[in-house]
């Protein structure tokens, strides 16, 4: 047998075998991209995913040009994002992109999180999912909350001010580790300075870095769908499931539609209302730091203030703190908390159903609340809703293990 | 050498005196890390205490100076607002100065001061460090004898920087050190040696 014989009927040769023979190239695709089966049954639900992605490109780019032309120091940082909004060519647009691109990051994460709590995508065996995706989301806040003190406006100045104080509520350490944190004895150019390398080379990397695992993770379970069920168990000869399509072509295609929508509804926001009536960027800001006087009213952006009602609801300092911070972190908790035996909500009974939806009211009304003066029925509805935002984690074990389940079908469900 | 002749106890010995001093080892290198984090010389040196002269303040009214970065509030208070102090006493939480670390104990009085007329306090409220707002007017009516008001999330305080109960500021504003270098001059920053 010559070698040329030897050849044929090989799949590939050339630069591909070349590459594949010292790089798993052709593997990682198949692995993630072209042999990588998902339910046929994906809602659009599924696409909240791809659009974080999708949003984490947007800031990342927009974000490397802003720091070609934002100075990192109290007496510039301010006049620098001035100067980004009226004398860089596009800048207006760039900076635009970056500040809508933070509130999209949310707005696309939380449902991607409510997502998961619909379908039981936390469930057995995606815990790890879950949990690598909560430090996502610690770590995307930590990166919103850095990333807002860089305009060094009123607002930058004062919610900084204030979510530190936090941190000097815990007991023994927490004025020194407030210290460590601002690198000075108040906020100033030294913490600015700092917060500008968390927010563009710390917190980044490990965004980056988390993602990664949770991708490797997931597609080594593989996908849940809406109807919670396990799509490896019928397959066809060559161990294809008989419910699943490849990820690309088909989920691609699909997500594509997904990416388009958004970006319309997207650069609807950058081009109409960028500061979307003071919710995106607030007033306050656009007025420099000025450390001798507060602002009448203290917001935090939108995003945070489900949890900063939940801190003002509790007259006093370090439980407020605590609850704060316990509703923050809670949510990690849900793959053991959750004892329903089934995954989606539709085989789930009449229980789940209820307290999932006062549980949205609730996280809903807590964002309005934060937003609100901490004053008269305000102050007594947040106390209302921190208690039911608590109620729905901590009493799940009990409701989910007595809430009456409908039988599992063997395939999934199409719903047309 | 095969399996059997393996000393085990003296292999975990090895790995368990590597990770070790390879613990150590790390934990020196993060000293000058974590050291770089805390104020600088500079922030120290910027840091260092300043005089306020007090020669134009009148009764009743207040400067606010910066020390350290922070706010610091000076009010020269006329009598009538050191008349009012005890009368508030017991809508306030501490109204004895007893929480250690918010004064020094030179200050640990009923007026919260050196000198009665003048206040020093930092104008940072205790709860989560917003600017609280002056609001002097007595007024009967409201219970309220005159004092501050932090704009965040309601905290109120005396004329002597106390805090009344019920609100979310656990504790008194916090006193700075401070001395008379002489009548018409105070220096924040610094309460013992030479200025």
């Amino acid at each position: 047998m010559s070698r040329i014989e030897a050849e044929v009927g090989k799949p590939k040769g050339g630069l591909m075998k070349w590459i594949d023979d010292r790089f798993p190239l052709t593997k990682t695709m198949e692995h993630h991209v072209t042999k990588y089966y998902a339910s046929k049954n994906f809602n659009w639900w599924y696409v909240f995913g791809v659009l974080a992605m999708v949003v984490l490109v947007i800031q990342l780019l927009t974000g490397i040009f802003l720091t070609m032309n934002y100075k990192p120091s109290a007496a510039d940082a301010f006049a620098s994002v001035e100067y980004i909004m009226r004398d860089v060519e596009w800048g207006w647009l760039i900076r635009y992109m970056h500040s809508t691109g933070a509130s999209f990051f949310f707005i696309v994460v939380y449902l991607h999180m409510f997502r998961a709590m619909l379908y039981g995508s936390y469930k057995k065996p995606r815990e790890l999912i879950w949990l690598i995706g909560m430090l996502i989301f610690l770590v995307l806040m930590a990166e919103a909350f850095a990333g807002y003190l860089l305009p060094w406006g009123q607002m930058s100045y004062w919610g900084a001010q204030v979510i530190i104080s936090l941190f000097g509520a815990i007991p023994v350490v927490g004025d020194a580790l407030v210290e460590i944190i601002r690198g000075d004895y108040s906020i100033s150019d030294i913490t600015l300075n700092r917060f500008f390398a968390l927010h563009v080379i710390v917190l980044p990397l490990a965004l980056i870095g988390l993602i990664f695992v949770h991708i490797v993770a997931l597609h080594e379970v593989g996908s849940n769908n809406p109807d919670g069920i396990d799509i490896k168990k019928h397959k066809d000869e060559n161990g294809k499931p008989l419910d699943g399509v490849a990820f690309h072509p088909y989920h691609t295609s699909k997500d594509l539609v997904g990416i388009i929508v958004f970006l319309m509804i997207f650069s609807a926001v950058v081009f109409f209302a960028p500061d979307m009536g003071g919710y995106f960027l607030e007033h306050a800001n656009f007025e420099p730091a000025n450390v001798t006087a507060t602002p009448e009213h203290i917001a935090p952006v939108w995003y945070f203030t489900p949890y900063y009602a939940i801190l003002r609801a509790v007259p006093d300092k370090f439980w407020g703190f605590v609850l704060f911070a316990l509703a923050v972190i809670l949510p990690i908790f849900l793959p053991w908390l959750d004892r329903a035996r089934v995954r989606s909500i539709r085989y789930r009974g009449w229980m789940y159903k209820s307290a999932l939806t006062v549980f949205v009211i609730t996280f809903l009304s807590l964002l309005v609340l934060g937003l609100a003066p901490a004053e008269g029925v305000y102050v007594i509805l947040a106390r209302i809703f921190s208690v039911l935002y608590f109620a729905f984690f901590l009493l799940m074990p009990y409701y989910t293990s007595r809430d009456k389940t409908k039988p599992l079908p063997d395939r999934v469900v199409y719903h047309d | 050498m095969t399996e059997d002749d393996l000393d085990r106890n003296r292999r975990h010995f090895l790995t368990v005196a590597t990770l070790a001093t390879g613990a150590v080892g790390a934990a020196m290198v993060a000293v000058p890390f974590l050291s770089s984090l805390q104020p600088s010389a500079r922030a120290q040196a910027l840091g260092a205490p300043v005089e306020v002269p007090l020669g134009s303040l009148q009764p009743g009214e207040m400067i606010r100076v910066l020390w350290r970065g922070k706010l610091v509030f000076v009010l020269r208070r006329d009598e009538k607002m050191l008349a009012g102090l005890p009368g508030v006493v017991d809508d306030l939480r501490d109204p004895n100065s007893e929480v250690a670390e918010q004064q020094p104990e030179y200050a640990a009085n009923d007026t919260r001061s050196v000198k009665p007329e003048y206040l020093v306090v930092e104008g940072s409220c205790t709860h989560l460090g917003c600017a609280p707002l002056e609001d002097f007017e007595v007024r009967p009516a409201e219970g309220w004898g005159g004092g501050f008001f932090c704009p965040c999330h309601g905290s109120k305080f005396d004329l002597a920087g106390r805090v009344y109960k019920g609100v979310p500021a656990p504790t008194n504003l916090r006193v700075p050190p401070y001395r008379f270098v002489s009548d018409e001059l105070i220096l924040i920053g610094q309460d013992t040696g030479a200025a």
